[in-house]
Order: structure tokens, then sequence, then C-alpha cells
């Protein structure tokens, strides 16, 4: 089996990888819009969708009826309902660039996959060996720089609608992204600081971010939220506000702007729209993982090597990078969770409080922390 | 007009740094999110109706199966959106019991469609034959199904347990010599 893998030729094995991660990702995004639905409802004390279900699953005596009560028909039947249904077109839009948007909001949602690394193995001579699709040195900054180009799709969706509303949102979406930006990529620099000391080599890379939090020690094997919480709670915050999540959802401000920039999409293009915001978030959940909450490793000064000689699963590559992904993932998907965990708690924030919040607040914050750190690294690693 | 002067203390720390805020409110969702459903899961779970709710009207019999309706059409004059018709009639030649009674409806036609539910029929009902009752989940393929005919509202009304047996009491009154 493995050798019949390796035997494969490498740009095969490529698209073999990168289908299967989008053969993940895509999942995940459609199945958060379910897990809103059914989280919603458990915070407002409903049972939220539990009624679809195929006859022939109806006959099945136990796992039937539980599969829905967990509503995970709707999950099909909401894909299908957004497949089939008409795809309106109004008369009034920039037809080319209206259709081209919600392509343009999947492309770098799915592009930034390739540079995040979601499990580990160890080779022969007990060396980590990421898993990710492409580990290139540039990592935190291929994510900053493709995650976004995400905003396009909605400047081009706001713009291309040809209708005020939209129009609002996209402006909204681009002031919003460039505030948070700055605070964002701020926020980060200690990591990355701390990571790379005088006299080593240099990288940006995500996995090496992981396994400078899986070193033996205490120190080593800190997660950085504990380290850094400034920084870590800095890129939350800019990350719910890039992924236009609750609190910081203006783009979209069903209140005040209908829809926002997808007022005037429908159908299968409005999902696309969807599917594109999920995927940024779990690839955010997913980067905040990498950088603050330890990566793969299962707890904070308990790697992933150490689980690994216990359960004597050192010299069996597959089991160990499969458990490293469900302990990833684990993480990630618990972070969606506070992603819809704050969602249907807080109001949204009026569009001058953002701008405040984001200029006035947490850009001399961030820019503080990193003068801080700046300072404390230089003095510890001379 | 008299001014009242509503306070409005400043902010304390953990108000302006709104992030307690935020956690004290995530505390409490989370509280929601394990406590039990508030809602019914509707066609298995019905509610339980109040006394004196106001469903669907319904024509009702008395004790010993019997017709109390007199067709006085009190209750089609009364019904603000005109739901209600009824065609007098005399009482079957089969009720002997009830010849005294003088008329009884041949036709009792509520149109649901135009029905607003105001009770005010019941109220009006000189004979206790017209009851509001618990049913108020109703649906129909046609408007012509949605009218309830007298063998329908019969049949949905039942019998109420009440003593009342008034025309009773008036024929025996009547043949005892003690009329009032």
């Amino acid at each position: 089996m493995i050798e019949l893998w390796s035997n494969l030729p490498p740009a095969l094995q490529m698209l073999l990888k990168g289908l299967a991660v989008i053969a993940v990702i895509f999942p995940i995004a459609g199945a958060s819009s379910l897990a809103e639905r059914k989280i919603s409802a458990a915070f407002q004390g409903r049972p939220g969708p539990n009624r679809a279900i195929p006859i022939w699953f109806a006959w099945v005596p136990v796992i039937g009826p539980l599969l829905q009560k967990l509503g995970v028909f709707h999950l099909m039947s909401d894909g299908l309902k957004m497949l089939f249904k008409e795809d309106p077109l109004p008369g009034h839009v920039n037809k080319p660039y209206f259709i081209l948007a919600p392509i343009l909001a999947m492309i770098p949602a799915f592009t930034t996959v390739s540079v995040v690394p979601f499990g580990a193995y160890f080779d022969a001579a007990g060396h980590a060996v990421p898993l990710m699709l492409a580990n290139v040195d540039v990592g935190i900054l291929a994510v900053f720089a493709v995650g976004s180009l995400g905003v396009y799709a909605l400047i081009i969706a706001g713009w291309a609608s040809n209708s005020k509303y939209p129009f609002l949102g996209g402006v909204r979406a681009s002031a919003q992204l460039i505030s948070y930006e700055l605070s964002m990529t701020l926020s980060v620099l200690p990591v990355f600081l701390w990571v790379n000391a005088p006299g080593t080599a240099g990288s940006l890379s995500l996995a090496r971010v992981v396994e400078f939090q899986s070193q033996p020690g205490f120190w080593g094997g800190t997660w950085f939220v504990f380290v850094m919480p400034v920084s870590a709670f800095v890129f939350l915050v800019s990350l719910y506000a890039e992924t236009n999540r609750q609190p910081f959802d203006m783009p979209e401000s069903e209140a005040d702007l209908v829809g926002g920039f997808h007022t005037e999409y429908g159908a299968f293009k409005w999902s696309l729209f969807f599917v594109a915001e999920y995927s940024h978030m779990t690839v955010g959940s997913a980067v905040f993982t990498l950088l603050f909450l330890g990566g793969w490793n299962p707890l904070p000064w308990v790697p992933l090597s150490d689980v690994a000689v216990w359960l004597h699963l050192a010299d069996s590559p597959v089991l160990l990078g499969l458990l490293s992904i469900a302990i990833f993932l684990g993480k990630v998907i618990l972070s969606i969770f506070v992603f819809m965990w704050v969602r249907w708690t807080l109001p949204r924030f009026r569009y001058d409080q953002v701008m405040k919040i984001g200029w006035q607040r947490l850009l001399p914050l961030a820019i503080a922390n990193l003068i801080v750190y700046a300072l404390a690294i230089a003095v510890i690693q001379k | 007009m008299a001014t009242v002067t509503v306070s409005r203390p400043p902010l304390t720390l953990s108000e302006r740094a709104y992030l307690p805020q935020i956690l004290a409110g995530m505390r409490i969702t989370l509280k929601h999110l394990f406590a039990p459903n508030v809602t019914l899961s509707y066609p298995e779970q019905r509610p339980a109706i109040p006394p004196g709710y106001r469903g669907v009207p319904t024509l009702v019999m008395d004790p010993h199966g019997r017709e109390k309706c007199v067709s006085c059409q009190l209750c089609e004059f009364v019904c603000p959106p005109k739901a209600i018709r009824i065609t007098p009639g005399a009482v079957p030649a089969d009720q002997p019991d009830r010849a005294h009674v003088e008329k009884a409806p041949a036709a009792f036609d509520i149109d649901m469609l135009r029905c607003i539910y105001c009770g005010l029929c019941q109220e009006v009902c000189p004979e206790e034959a017209i009851f509001l009752q618990n049913d108020y989940s109703l649906s129909g393929y046609s408007r012509d199904e949605m009218v309830n005919h007298k063998d329908r509202l019969y049949e949905l009304g039942g019998t109420l347990p009440d003593q009342h047996f008034k025309w009773d009491k008036k024929k025996a009154a009547e043949e005892h010599g003690n009329q009032h």
C-alpha cells in the first residue's frame, strides 16, 4: 500500500493529497452550517433541525432515529436544495463579475489550506515530519496574503450587484479587513520572533511553530497562549473580524444592510459564499491552533512524541499521523464551536464601534505587545 | 409634564473594558446550552389546553344524546364575521319527547374560514348548545371542506354532562299544571 503510494508520480501524489484535503475541508464547511443551526438551537432552548430522514434510514432501528435527531440529513437536504433551486441572475447586475465573485470567494479559502499543517508523524530518525500539502518557508505569510484575497470576492460581489446595500456591504468588508489585518499581523510577530532565535535558520513555517511548542521541559512544552496571552487575544479578535463573524459581521449585517454583500445572491452562488466563510473560519481556527494552542500536541507540556511512546505508535507513522490529525481537528472543531458560541451570545457592533475597536484599541495594543515582547526576547536571547 | 431625571451612572471599568461582560454573557449562554429545551415537538407533543380556551366552535348534545339547539338563530345574528348560517326546521318526527320544542336546525353551517373564534355564539346561546372547545388545528384542501356542517359540528362537539334538561322540566311543568 505504502510502496504503491510512493511509486506514484509526485504530481499525482500532490493532486491526490490536495483533493483529500479539500474533501475534508468542504464537508467541514458544510457540516459547520448544520452545526451552526444545531448549536444556535441549543443555545436558544430549541431542539433544532431534527425531522429530515430518508425512508430507508427510517427502517434502521436505533441509528436511524438517532441520526434524525442529530439533523444529519438536513445537511444533505440543505445542500440538495441549494444545488437544485433556481439560481436567480438579476437583470441589473454586472453579470461576469456577479458570477465571478462566489468563485473568487472559494479560491483563497481553499488555497490557504495548502500551507497549513494538520498533523505529524516521526520518521526513522525521530524527526517530526509535518503532514501538509506544501511545507513552504513563508507559511504564515502565505496564509495572510492569500487569505486576505478573500475580501476581494466580497467587494466584487457588492460592487457587481449594482444596488445600494450590497455596495455598502462590500465597502464595509474592505474597510474592516484593512483595519484588522494590521493588528492580526502584528499580533503574530512576537511568536515568530521567539521561534526564530538568532543563529538558527529563519522560517515562517507554521509547522516550525508547533515543533517549537513540542520541545521537552517546562518552557519548551508551553503553548504560546500561556506565554503570549495578549497576542493570542488580539489574533483571535482580529480573526473574528477577518472572517466576518459576529460580533463583527458588518459586511452582512442583515439588520441594517438587508443581507449585505450577498443581498442579490441566491441558491448555489449564495451557498458558495457561506462555504467560503466557513472554510475561512476553519483555516483561521487551524492557524490559531497551530500558533497558540500547540497544534497536534494533545495537552500543554504533553507533546505528541510522548504520546507516541506511551501508545507504542512511534514506528507506525500512518496510525500516529491519523492520531495527530484527529487531535488537531478536535482542537479546530472546538475553536469553531467557540466561534458559534460567541455568535449566539453577542450582538453586532455598530460600524463606528468596529472601526474604533480596530484602530484605537486593538492596533495600539498589538503594537505595545510587539514592543514589549521584542524587548523581552532581545534580553532573553541576547 | 413631569420631568423624570433618569440616572445614568458612568460605566464601571469592567463595563468599559467590555471583555468581562462578554465572558459573563458567554457563561449565561453556556448555561442555556445544557438547559432542557423550552419548546414542544409540536405534532407529537401537544400543549396543555387551559380551561376557558376558545377553539373550534361545536354543537353539543345533552346527556341523553338529544339535540340542544332550538334554531333560535341568535348566534347567527351575533356572529361578527357572519360565519354561522342556520336553516330552521321542524323537530324530526322520530323524536316524540322533543316535539314540544317546536324548532330544530335543519342545517347548521359554520364557515371556519370566516370564524374569528370570538366566542360570542357561545356567550349568546340561551340553550348552551354551542361551545368553543379545545380543538385548534384544522385544515382542508378546499373552501368547501372548511365549512363545518351540522353532522360534523355534532361529531366535534359530543355530549356535555350538564344536568339542566330545560325542555324536560318545561314539559313536566306543563303536564302537572305548574307553569312557573
